[in-house]
Formats: C-alpha cells, structure tokens, sequence
C-alpha cells in the first residue's frame, strides 16, 4: 500500500478533487475494513461538505419551532386537559451510524412530554414508527429516548408498531390511484398525533413518515414496487420520485383523516470525529498524525476476525449535531427541512459519469446492530441508496459502469434478517427478475406464519423486506450496464446478484474501460457521510 | 381488521416437547412416579426414576426408538383412570407453567394464515389432551399406551410416534386432509426430528439444540426463538448495559409483560 502523501491545492471547490500525478491514494470503504488505492490520473473524486455548524441550543431551537411552526398553530395551543395523544418516533434505522446520546429524538420527546404534562394531557402514548422494520431492541429503545422519558413510559404507553396485528390496524380509505391506507388504530382513534422526525435523506419525512411509518403490508406493498422504483428519478428527489408521489397521495388522505402535527428535525453530516475524524478529510489534507492513524487502523483491522471488526465500527457513535428544527403541517414542513438537509449534502457536480467507483461501508438502515451487511443490503446501498444519491440528472449515465468495494461475504444475521436467507438462497437463484418475484414470491413471504411470529415478537424485519430491497436497487440495475464487484471473498454471492468481479480497483477500472472505452469519465464518491450529487 | 386465510390447504405440525413447552417426557413420568397413594410409594418411584435418568439420556441418544420401548415400560401397571385423571392437574401443575410464552402467538399467527394445526408429539397421548385443548389445536398426533383391562402393559400402540414415523404419520394425514405439504410448516426443537422437518415445504427449527441449529443454518432454515418474551431481548445486549430486568424493575416502569 502506498503512503499518503500531503499536498497543497486551492480550497476554491473543495468538495470536487481531480487526481493527478502527484495526488495521494483515496480511501474507501470495503465493509469492515479499507481499501486505499490509486485512482487513474484525471478520476474526478467528489466529496460531502464540510459538517454544517449545530445550533447553538438544541433545546431552545426546538421549542421555537413548536411555538412558531408552519402552516399550522403552535402545539401548546392545540392541547386541551384529557384529550388522547399520540406520539409517533422515527426508529433507528436513521441516521448513521447511530448518533451519540442525547439522540435528538430525545429532546424533541422531552420538551413535548413535558408540555402535553404542563397542560393535562395524560393520555400520551409514544409508539416506535418502524413500519415493517424490525422491532427495536429494548436497549436500543432505552438508548434512543433516553431515561427520563424511559422510566416514565416503557413498556405500557411507549412501544414498537406492529404492522400485523390485525386488532391494532385500522383502514383509513383509498387514495384516488386505489392504494390503500392502513394506519395503527391507536393514532386514528387519538385527537392528536405528534410525529417525531429524524430526518436524514430527502426521501424520508414528510408525508412518508406517518404513510410509511404507522402502516401494515398492504399500504406499503401499493408503492415498494419495482414499477414505482424504476418510475424515481431519484429517490432523493421527490419531485422526481414515483415513490414520493405515493407516500404524499398516502399522506394527504392521513393529513385530510387525522390531525397531525410534524416535528421534523436535521442534522449536520458529522459521520466521524476523535480518533476517526481523519475519514472525513481529503485525503491530499492528511497530517503525519492522520496516516498513522489509517495506517495503524488498517493494520489493526488485517489482523482482527470479522466479528471484532464489526463491533469496532458499531461502538462508534456518530457526532451528529442539530443543524435545524420544523414543526407545523405536513408539507411546508418538511419543505423547510428538505431546503436546509439539501443545504448541508447537495454538491454541484458538472455532468455524469461513464465509470463510478464507491466503497459500501459496514452500515445501512437496516442492519444497525446486526452481525453483518448482507449481501441484499449491500446491493440496496450500491444500487439502492448510492445510486439514487442524485438530483437532476443521474451521477452516473445510462448504460455507464458501476464499481463498488465490498467483500460481499455469505454472511446473514438470523435473528434480525431471517426471511432474507430465504430470499437470498431460494428465491433469488430461481430468478431475479423483480417483476417475477412481486407476482410470485412477496406474499409467500409476506403471509409466512414463521415470519410474522419473528416480525411481530422477535427482531426480524417482516417476511416482504427483503422483497422491497431487491426492488430498491431495480432502477440502477435497468440503467447501468454493468456492476463489478472489487474484493469480493467469494465467487457465488456477486454471481447470484448478477455482478462481476475483480481482485483490484485498477482491473476493475480496466474492465469498465473495456466497455466505456478508454476516454471513459471516472467518478469517485467518496463515502461516507453521503452527499447528493447536484449533476448539471 | 380483518385478513382473510392466505393458504387453504396447508397445516402447521408442532413437536411439543421442547418446541411448544419447555418439559418433556421424563418431567411428565416423574409426576405420575410422585403422585402415588402412600408416601413410601411416591418416594420409592421417584427415586427410581431419577436413577434412570442417565439410562434414559444415554437411550434417547442412541435412538428415540429405543428410548421410547425403554421409558414407556416404567408405566407397566397404571391403571388407564388414574394416568387419564391426574394429566389434567399435571397440565395444570406442571405443563401450563412451562408452556413457552411465545407458542400460543405463533399458533395464532398461523391459524390466522389458514393453516391447520397440529400438535404431533412422542409424549402419551392422555397427557397431551388438555395440552391441545389449551391451544385449540385441530388436531392431536401422539403415542398411545396399551392397556389390557385397563391396565398399561408398558408397550405403545403402534405406530411409534418418533423419528422418520412423524413424517410418514404427516404423508398420510395430509393424504387424509387433502393438505399440501409444500406449503406446510413443521416446527420443532430436536434434530431427531429431521425427518418431520424435512418433508414440509416451510420447516422451522424453534428453540433448536446445537445440531438442528447448525443444520438450520445450513439450510437456511428459519430459527425461531419462542423462549424470548417480546420487549426482552438480552441476547443482543451490547455488553457495558443494565440489565433489562433491571431496567423494567426500575420505579415508574410499570407492569411486567
């Protein structure tokens, strides 16, 4: 491996490096561990903006935009002695990795508990709006809303969604398109729901959060399909986004049924800091102390089993910090939110990419403190989330070649991904075409007993998912050409997912030139914390 | 809300011991053993039993079969009355206790889906009755004692319910049903009932001893943990946390589930 080299450059674009000859090697996430390698000379490497700077009071940002939300009366004004509430809180699937304590779900739901306290309101209920995510662990529950509102709460009036439970789902009507909308009984018989957003990715929030996060199957199944995904361009430009004008059709009819008052918070993008601050750097900025750092982490990360190298990276809590607080009615909501998260990750990028390279770190949304990135969820992020990190047009071009580091091991966490085994080794060896598996194979998953027992009362994310995730990456398999694997421990895994594979970046590079030819535009994204790539 | 049945022709066969509650056999014959008319008696049975526990361990190791011949022969001489009155207050006594506390949620969950249920069992017959009678099961598959006027000669009726017979006894009550075993479930604990697992199209290791677990994983077979009360999930605490017991037992916390 060759050493990192310091270097001088103007700080003019700072977020859009090209290499040169004399440019240090980049790193990339490879699961678990780092690759760091040479790019060729001319590869255009675009990285996340600097972290925005947290507000100063946390505490008092939130309560001012309780008091002055949009579109909507402050909440005190809404409350009366008696009534029945509702709290709705986004689960840990965001944002990532899992932020240090406080979380700020926990001072949104302490000054709100505490104001529903000040004016009568007993009838409070906090319910964990996981959709058909997995349950969150007790710990995880305790950690996330802190002890305060823990002790008062748990386990009787702050619980998981159960998504199936046929006595605690409610059907609200049809949308105009004919997708149903099923909501938990507990939010459409209260007089007022509270949503408590975290909001990470211009995808998540706004009519998504109650649409998606209080539904059963049958709501989610109108919309996570392979037509809509491949209708988004992209996912993280709702405009743009088939599966945005879903959530909001879902959401107006919830909005129009129920009363509900959104609170939706943004964070900064400060993935790492302390001892892994150095990941958020360019790497032509690395002091002596930052090479050591890498190179003493790498070493240490060659030598240590999976398992203990997971655990390194999930004991990391992110430095997280309130960048901006909403509150008010659904949509100009979240429009402010949107307009301050695109402030902090959107990077101008002057046109698409004929080749692009990125490494898929350890984490996804869906395998917080699980034991491992199985290979579905490495697809959804290469082809899923990493793709679709876009607005106007596409990062990477139609037809173009996607290159992404990852050891794609045969690795799967029984206990939180148990119908993805399945998924994995029945279904999709018999075939990967989406459209076959929805017609086929989704409500075999769905309505499996075993899957519903393991989602309702166990820690497994429902029997569909892994369905929906193989849908997630649709679009970027229709529109790139190719997707090549580096690193890959095994030949089967990329093969059952349809990708090549490659022992270095540089024969991957060459692989890729193969089809794009030599001229080929080479793109790095250099992940994480994400960024969206503004492509003009 | 209301869903309707997903799956018509299906059915869902259970072991009991060891899947749907947490005793087995040799916990049901220790009741009987200590449940006798004079104390000496009680004792004397009791102990008895407790000798033949090693015997018992090393049988069922080498072969449920034989397991089975051996156990039931200690029953030789109990009157049919006295085994079928006192099985109602060892389901109270013994059984009901220990049922696991997610067993009734996941026949529930698949009586919702359609499927019919069944408990097929190694255990004595009588004793599994109020057992399946809880549960509201469709249907009981277990050993039967031969009596001769009234008395237990220590021998089953054939045939044995164990090993490779609960998939023949499956073959031909889907037969009888009209159930398709391909979109059927089998749940059980024990790699000895391979066999049971292995002709159901959806096989189901539940609280699965280390050889189904590995076979399980394998066969990328599902591993359901029904000992695991929801909202308690101690296997994957990081280590550094309290203790959940000692989190739910903190003041304000509120009821235990």
């Amino acid at each position: 491996m060759r050493a990192i080299r310091p270097k001088t450059r103007s700080h003019a674009r700072e977020h859009i490096v090209t290499i040169d000859n004399d440019s240090a090697p980049r790193i990339m996430f490879y699961g678990e561990n780092f690759m760091c390698e040479d790019l060729p000379v001319g590869t255009r490497v675009i990285y996340p903006k600097r972290p925005m700077t947290g507000v100063a009071n946390p505490k008092a940002t939130i309560r001012y935009a309780l008091n002055h939300p949009e579109d909507s009366e402050p909440l005190h004004a809404m409350l009366k002695p008696g009534m029945k509430v509702t709290i709705a809180v986004d689960d840990i699937s965001m944002p990532l990795p899992i932020m240090r304590t406080p979380d700020v779900r926990q001072l949104v739901l302490e000054i709100v508990c505490e104001m529903l306290a000040d004016h009568g309101v007993d009838d409070v209920h906090i319910i964990i709006a996981l959709g058909l995510h997995r349950r969150m662990h007790d710990w995880e529950i305790k950690r996330m809303v802190g002890e305060r509102i823990w002790n008062e709460y748990w386990p009787d009036r702050l619980y998981n969604h159960d998504g199936c439970d046929p006595d605690g789902m409610v059907v609200l009507g049809h949308t105009p398109h004919g997708e149903i909308v099923e909501m938990n009984r507990r939010p459409a018989e209260s007089d007022l729901t509270i949503y408590v957003n975290l909001n990470y990715v211009p995808m998540n929030g706004g009519s998504k959060s109650m649409a998606v996060g209080l539904c059963g199957y049958e709501s989610l199944k109108a919309h996570h399909t392979p037509k809509s995904i491949v209708a988004s361009n992209s996912f993280m430009d709702p405009p743009k986004s088939a599966l945005s004008h879903s959530f909001k059709r879902q959401g107006e009819l919830v909005e129009k049924t129920l009363k509900v008052f959104h609170i939706e918070t943004v964070l900064n993008n400060r993935c790492f800091d302390g001892p892994l601050g150095f990941l958020m750097k360019n790497e032509d900025d690395f002091t002596e102390t930052d090479r050591l750092k890498f190179q003493g982490m790498k070493w240490a990360l060659d030598k240590l089993p999976f398992a203990a190298r997971r655990e390194i990276f999930m004991r990391q809590p992110a430095a997280f910090e309130l960048i901006g607080c909403y509150a008010g009615s659904c949509e100009p909501t979240h429009d402010r939110t949107l307009a301050k998260q695109n402030e902090q990750n959107c990077v101008e990028v002057d046109g698409p990419a004929d080749i692009l390279l990125m490494g898929i770190p350890y984490i996804s949304p869906y395998n917080v403190n699980s034991k491992a990135l199985n290979p579905l969820l490495v697809q959804v992020m290469a082809l899923g989330y990493f793709y679709h990190m876009y607005r106007n047009q596409p990062i990477l071009r139609d037809g173009g070649v996607l290159i992404l580091t990852h050891p794609c091991s045969d690795k799967f966490d029984p206990v939180h991904h148990p119908s993805y085994i399945e998924f994995f080794n029945r279904v999709l060896t018999e075939t990967t075409d989406s459209y076959a598996i929805e017609q086929k194979y989704q409500d075999e998953l769905a309505y499996n007993p075993s899957y519903i027992e393991m989602y309702r009362r166990g820690n497994a994310y429902h029997g569909a998912h892994p369905c929906f995730m193989w849908y997630w990456g649709q679009r970027g398999r229709e529109k790139t050409s190719r997707v090549i694997v580096v690193g890959a421990d095994n030949a089967t895994v990329p093969a059952i997912m349809g990708w090549e594979t490659a022992s270095s970046i540089a024969e991957a590079i060459a692989m890729a030139r193969g089809t794009m030819g030599r001229s080929a535009q080479i793109t790095m994204l250099h992940h994480p914390p994400y960024m969206i790539s503004d492509v003009m | 809300m209301t869903t309707q049945p997903k799956y018509k022709n299906s059915a869902a066969f259970y072991d009991v011991d060891g899947t749907l509650i947490k005793i087995n056999i040799v916990h049901t014959f220790a009741y009987y053993a200590s449940r006798h008319a004079s104390l000496a008696q009680s004792a004397q049975r009791t102990i008895k039993t407790a000798l033949s526990i090693p015997m018992f361990w090393a049988a069922d190791k080498l072969s449920r079969k034989w397991f089975n011949e051996i156990f039931y022969r200690s029953y030789e001489g109990a009157s049919e009355d006295r085994l079928v009155v006192l099985a109602e207050e060892l389901f109270e006594d013994v059984v009901k206790p220990n049922i696991y506390p997610r067993a009734r949620d996941l026949i529930e969950e698949s009586r919702r889906a359609g499927c019919r249920q069944v408990l097929l069992s190694g255990a004595l017959d009588f004793t599994m009755r109020p057992l399946a009678r809880y549960l509201g099961v469709d249907d009981l598959i277990a050993n039967q004692l031969e009596f001769v006027d009234s008395y237990a000669t220590g021998k089953l009726k054939k045939p044995f319910v164990a090993g490779a017979t609960k998939a023949d006894i499956m073959r031909a009550y889907a037969k009888q049903h009209d159930i398709d075993l391909g979109e059927s479930w089998a749940y059980s604990d024990s790699f000895s009932d391979y066999a049971m697992l292995a002709v159901v199209g959806h096989p189901t290791a539940c609280n699965p001893d280390l050889r189904l677990r590995s076979m399980a994983r394998s066969y990328d077979w599902p591993i359901l943990d029904l000992d695991e009360a929801p909202n308690r999930s101690a296997s994957r605490r990081p280590q550094g946390l309290a203790p959940v017991r000692r989190l739910r037992n903190a003041p304000g916390t509120g009821k235990a589930d």
